[in-house]
């Protein structure tokens, strides 16, 4: 098979995911325990994305100190408040001013 | 909590600042989390696509998870059938946002494929922190253009100078992505008690389980961390 193949299979299969999503009976969400659980899908799915990428590589469990500090000033950001675009430089600052320093 | 309640709100009209913070946090979130289609463009070419390969998938897959995950198997020289299986597997998730955002868009006609097509992680999440409907249209949109245009001639600047470009990770773009659902997600944390404790389950479950299922997997499986709301009766929200 070639790259080409798998590109093109890749991106038809990830849009038809997204298209099924959209178009599925909205009938199901009728029951209201079905519509708090798809209330909460986003909140585990986006955590748990956030977990991995900050604690993974591939199959492997890393501990990469400055990534893991930059998240940490990530939050002592939020805990203040700060707006979003500072959170975000904060944590980039953060990790790219440890790695700089050889941590 | 603000944003369980949202069927309701259909014209949005006392919200005007509401909107116009989800325009905000859409330009923030699609410029930041854009900006990692550099990295990705780079690590497509260096695993071997071509430079066309790597913005096709970037305009049709459009699924960041999904592309890095096709691009490191092709370079680990890995099986492309399993590779591109993984892949859209990856992709799982989208089907979920999908379906929690159906109500909110209510896209029909010709621009319920269109609207389809940037359903992911970064405009789910802008669009389910907003507090009403219009904003969360405003939100989800805004991201979804932001984003798409963004992360396509990133991709293309990464793929062209890739090699030229030094690493990403030095200036701690690995860290915008994960911040960024982070700050979204951080009312929703710290407002609900529930919220709180499914995503510390889905992050316990995603941990544990990633040495054990290929990548990508694990996040899908972490849904059951929201499976207890499909148990217990409705209280009030």
């Amino acid at each position: 098979m070639s790259v080409w193949i798998a590109v093109l299979a890749t991106a038809l299969g990830c849009y038809a995911l997204k298209f099924a999503g959209l178009v599925a009976p909205q009938s199901v969400l009728d029951d209201p325990r079905v519509r708090r659980f798809t209330e909460l899908v986003p909140v585990a799915l986006l955590t748990a994305l956030i977990a991995v990428q900050a604690f993974a590589d591939g199959r492997s469990l890393e501990f990469d100190p400055a990534r893991v500090a930059g998240l940490g000033a990530a939050v002592a950001a939020l805990l203040l408040r700060a707006p979003f675009l500072v959170v975000l430089g904060v944590a980039a600052a953060t990790a790219a001013g440890l790695r700089l320093l050889g941590v | 909590m603000a944003n369980t309640r949202t069927d309701g709100d259909a014209a949005g009209a006392p919200s005007g600042d509401a909107r116009s913070a989800a325009i905000r946090d859409g330009l923030g979130v699609g410029v930041a989390v854009g900006v990692s289609g550099l990295a990705f463009g780079a690590a497509a070419v260096t695993a071997g696509l071509t430079v066309a390969q790597a913005c096709v998938l970037s305009l049709l897959a459009f699924t960041g998870a999904s592309q890095f995950a096709l691009a490191g198997v092709v370079g680990g020289g890995g099986g492309l059938v399993a590779g591109s299986l993984g892949a859209v597997l990856l992709g799982g998730r989208n089907a979920l946002y999908g379906l929690r955002l159906a109500r909110t868009l209510d896209v029909r006609g010709w621009r319920r494929p269109l609207a389809a097509q940037v359903v992911i992680d970064e405009t789910t999440a802008v669009a389910t922190a907003q507090p009403d409907k219009a904003s969360a249209r405003a939100g989800f949109y805004t991201t979804a253009i932001t984003l798409y245009v963004a992360w396509n001639v990133t991709t293309l600047v990464g793929a062209v100078g890739a090699g030229r470009i030094g690493d990403p990770d030095a200036l701690g773009l690995d860290v915008l992505g994960p911040a960024a659902f982070l700050a979204l997600l951080w009312p929703r944390l710290t407002a609900g008690r529930t919220e709180a404790r499914v995503a510390l389950a889905a992050a316990a479950v995603a941990l544990a389980t990633t040495p054990l299922l290929p990548p990508g997997v694990p996040v899908m499986l972490a849904a059951v961390a929201a499976l207890p709301a499909l148990l217990r009766r409705e209280k009030s929200a």
